[in-house]
């Protein structure tokens, strides 16, 4: 088994959530397989106090960031300034040692610091200068976060590290290139770094903004108050900073006559990942999970087996976590974890579900509902909204997910939680309708 | 079914004999529609016909009256199972305590392997491993089949063991994923340097956490203090009543032992049950907790066989409580609800032990209800065992074993095999 050299690797650990017995002809295995990687203690200081970090003490990283430069950030005019500030506190919250670059963005792509596809390394005074050189980004032009990309790609490929990340922030929609651009940007992209995706104002496309997150598997968020983007890009940076491995993939291993119906990551957001499978090998399949600081995820999985009869017992799936290399090899992290089925006549343990699988079942049902929900309204279904967003309510009620619910009582009035009872609001602040759908997918976890 | 002398041959308070039919004692106006007091002396039974026959002809054997004190001169302990606790009189309530020790609907057994065609595995060298489904793919190191996934056969599903005249067997059976049953066997000597033979059986209670760690201590635990006390002197029924306590203590002890499991709070502690048999040269003693049993087979099949335990089961308490029939009691699905069991959280630990002094050579078959469900009289007992088991032990338990699994197998089946008497050290089957 390969090790790593570096101490500052974490641990990871995996846990499986499942109720292994099956009824008679039983042929659904779901199992919630709960990812915990927790580090040598570095990262717990590097979160709150990033300076404290020494040269070399932290995994080698570097760090894009892309600003959106169009024409539209000059209105209203604070955008830009919010846009330079945020850019500004981002900047400060590198850490020493770190590669990192500015661009600017707009229907092309300019490197506004270093430049000459370059990298900086962050000290003292590179921070500074790059602060200075952020006094130059002006607003004009159109918008191909494509083209942005790409060139984040470039510089940060030209650094050895071992963490790569971007943070993209955009105020309006992708217009000035094809979707089938931006696609095949990201296309290029994906597994090369992580990227963040922020949306400022309301003038942004959801699903553009989500859609790059997810394929580079970042966060999206929206940020509708440019002064609120100073401590997003802090708390984004300092996250980007707490990442201590790369390109993590899930792989899941599955006997001969099973079907892995899906594997999603379920916490702390849902991520379709069944069609990102890699294949490895024989009956093995690597799933992305991109990089990861001391934190912990959560994944379900279900698989078709074979029936069997009563009293038989096999294995449905073995987890494991794995660095995939460019030679096809991959470095295991050591930790797997065992999906299992047992066939039984005991129906009082055929038929009970296992809560955690309960429970995110229903949190995935959450975030489709809502999109349904809102997809229907934006449509003019007044009844189909209705009944999506009641259902919504009720889900986001019975599983204490507290934020998603008051989210949701800004789009419909509430009457009756529980019952799923709701009207849809005769006016919604459009911020509040695009923050509901950009944050559709955050679950809460299991209450213990 | 059960073997338990017809309680009203004779009189539960003066012995007198009692004709069927009678409702009240001729002698001292008992009333016999009362629940039957058990017999203050003993539920200990003997075959041997030495002590006057009762003159009741209804009981199937001759059951002597048991010694009043054992070698010690101490009361033997004695107990039946209508001293167990919890059981109404009036018949309407059963303790809160019930578990079900289950008795699944037989229905079909399917193993469906995966065609060994769709493995893509290279063959594996000479002395691999193979998956015992699919025969294709090598097992892994978590006993699964990296082809196919099957669990493959673990050291508990099937046990032999015989040593010299005793044999036992046990078998994860065709319906349980895993085997929850145990066994000890071993011999010693008593002081006086005649041999005894010692056969422990366990059931591990499936609706409590880890029944087959619980059986497993039980059997070993029980096992080790026969064989401490019995070399030193201790009264056999003595000895067999201190075996099921330390079992049982053995079984506590694994309660505080639990793994803290935050998804599954409320599970019961580890239980199990238990039945023993001690044979020397004179003596056969007994000793249960729960639904398992012991059954005496004589070699001369001429004569009766006879069931030597008394089930701490929902069934056996209605019968001997005199308010359901048999038929009427296993016929109910509390039937197997089991009312006494080794575990931390049994109510009240009631070890019943019984001494015999059979008078005729025979086998004691020791065995969890993984082998009675499909042999339950003593007379379907000795129908199946081999004629020859008092010399071929380990032949006679596979052959119970597997007149288990032809009935479909449904429970774990544990067997042990002890004949009676207890040939000489050394001069069992080889």
């Amino acid at each position: 088994m390969a090790n790593f050299s570096k101490s500052n690797v974490p641990q990871f650990s995996v846990d499986v959530y499942q109720n292994e017995y099956l009824p008679e002809g039983g042929r659904e295995v779901n199992a919630i397989v709960t990812v915990t990687s927790t580090g040598g203690g570095t990262i717990g200081s590097a979160v709150a106090a990033p300076h404290l970090y020494t040269p070399g003490q932290g995994p080698d990283a570097a760090v894009a960031i892309m600003v959106d430069c169009s024409g539209s950030m000059d209105y209203p005019p604070t955008k830009m300034r919010g846009a330079r500030d945020a850019t500004a506190a981002a900047i400060d919250a590198l850490r020493d040692g770190v590669h990192f670059a500015v661009i600017g963005g707009t229907h092309v792509a300019k490197e506004v610091y270093p430049g000459d596809g370059r990298l900086a390394v962050a000290d003292a005074r590179t921070r500074d200068q790059a602060k200075q050189a952020l006094r130059k980004l002006s607003a004009g032009g159109g918008t191909a976060i494509g083209t942005w990309l790409r060139l984040a790609d470039r510089l940060l490929s030209s650094a050895d590290v071992a963490i790569r990340h971007g943070i993209v922030l955009t105020d309006g929609r992708n217009e000035h290139e094809s979707p089938e651009d931006l696609k095949a940007a990201l296309d290029a992209c994906a597994g090369r770094f992580t990227c963040d995706a922020r949306g400022v104002g309301t003038d942004w496309e959801v699903k553009e903004v989500t859609g790059i997150a997810s394929a580079l598997l970042g966060t999206a968020d929206i940020v509708a108050d440019p002064a609120g983007l100073s401590a997003d890009f802090t708390q984004m940076m300092e996250t980007a900073m707490g990442k201590e491995v790369a390109d993590v993939a899930l792989r899941l291993w599955t006997p001969v006559g099973t079907a892995i119906k899906f594997v999603k990551q379920v916490a702390p957001t849902v991520e379709e990942l069944t069609d990102r499978r890699t294949e490895a090998g024989p009956r093995a399949g690597d799933y992305p999970t991109g990089s990861w600081g001391d934190e912990s995820r959560d994944y379900h999985v279900c698989v078709e087996v074979p029936s069997a009869g009563i009293g038989q017992e096999m294995l449905a799936a073995r987890v494991s976590l794995v660095i995939p290399q460019p030679d096809g090899t991959a470095q295991t992290l050591g930790a797997q974890g065992l999906v299992r089925a047992v066939w039984t006549d005991d129906m009082t343990a055929s038929t009970s579900i296992n809560p955690q699988v309960a429970h995110y079942t229903g949190q995935a049902e959450l975030a489709q509902v809502i999109q349904q929900g809102l997809d229907a309204r934006k449509a003019g279904d007044v009844d189909g909204a209705t009944a999506k967003l009641g259902r919504a309510v009720q889900l986001a009620s019975i599983s204490g997910n507290a934020d998603t619910a008051k989210l949701l009582a800004k789009v419909v009035d509430v009457v009756d939680a529980p019952a799923g009872t709701v009207r849809l609001k005769a006016k919604v602040e459009e911020a509040d309708e695009m923050t509901l759908e950009t944050r559709s997918t955050k679950t809460v976890r299991v209450k213990k | 079914m059960s073997q338990m002398p017809p309680a009203l041959s004779k009189c539960p308070s003066c012995e007198e004999p009692l004709e069927s039919g009678d409702r009240f004692c001729g002698a001292c106006g008992y009333d016999l529609s009362a629940v039957p007091a058990p017999p203050h002396d003993s539920p200990t039974m003997t075959m041997n016909g030495a002590v006057p026959r009762p003159t009741s002809a209804g009981g199937p054997v001759d059951w002597p009256v048991a010694p009043e004190v054992d070698s010690s001169d101490m009361p033997a302990p004695v107990h039946v199972p209508t001293d167990i606790q919890g059981t109404d009189s009036g018949g309407s309530e059963l303790p809160a305590e019930v578990r079900f020790d289950g008795h699944p609907e037989p229905d079909e057994y399917a193993l469906q392997a995966p065609d060994p065609r769709t493995a893509d595995f290279a063959t594996p060298s000479a002395g691999t491993k193979l998956c015992v489904a699919c025969r294709a793919g090598q097992v892994d190191r978590d006993g699964y089949c990296e082809n196919c996934g099957h669990a493959q056969p673990r050291e508990r599903d099937h046990m032999e063991q015989e040593l010299g005249a005793v044999a036992a067997v046990s078998d994860r059976g065709l319906r349980h994923h895993r085997n929850e049953d145990a066994f000890a066997v071993s011999s010693t000597a008593l002081p006086d340097g005649s041999p005894a033979v010692v056969a422990v059986v366990c059931d591990g209670v499936s609706s409590a956490t880890r029944p087959d760690e619980a059986s497993l201590a039980a059997s070993r635990a029980a096992n080790e203090a026969l064989l401490d006390s019995l070399p030193r002197g201790a009264h056999p029924q003595q000895a067999m009543h201190d075996a099921i306590i330390a079992a049982s203590q053995a079984v506590n002890s694994l309660a505080g032992t639990t793994p803290p499991d935050e998804h599954a709070p409320h599970q019961n502690a580890p239980a199990c049950t238990l039945v023993g048999a001690v044979v020397t040269p004179s003596l056969l003693i007994v000793g249960w907790v729960g639904d398992s049993r012991a059954y005496w087979v004589p070699v001369d099949r001429g004569s009766p066989a006879a069931r030597l335990t008394e089930d701490d089961s929902w069934a056996a308490q209605m019968v001997a409580a005199g308010l359901m029939s048999e038929a009427e009691a296993y016929a109910d699905e509390r039937a197997h609800a089991i009312t006494g069991w080794l575990g931390a959280d049994a109510y009240e630990l009631e070890p019943h032990t019984a001494s015999f002094k059979p008078d005729r050579p025979g086998v004691v078959v020791v065995c969890t209800d993984g082998l009675w469900n499909y042999a339950e009289a003593a007379e379907e007992m000795a129908e199946v065992i081999p004629p020859d088991a008092a010399v071929r032990p380990l032949h006679s338990a596979q052959v119970l074993v597997g007149h288990a699994l032809d009935g479909g197998g449904h429970d774990n089946v544990t067997v042990a095999v002890l004949p009676f008497p207890a040939p000489p050290q050394g001069a069992g089957s080889a």
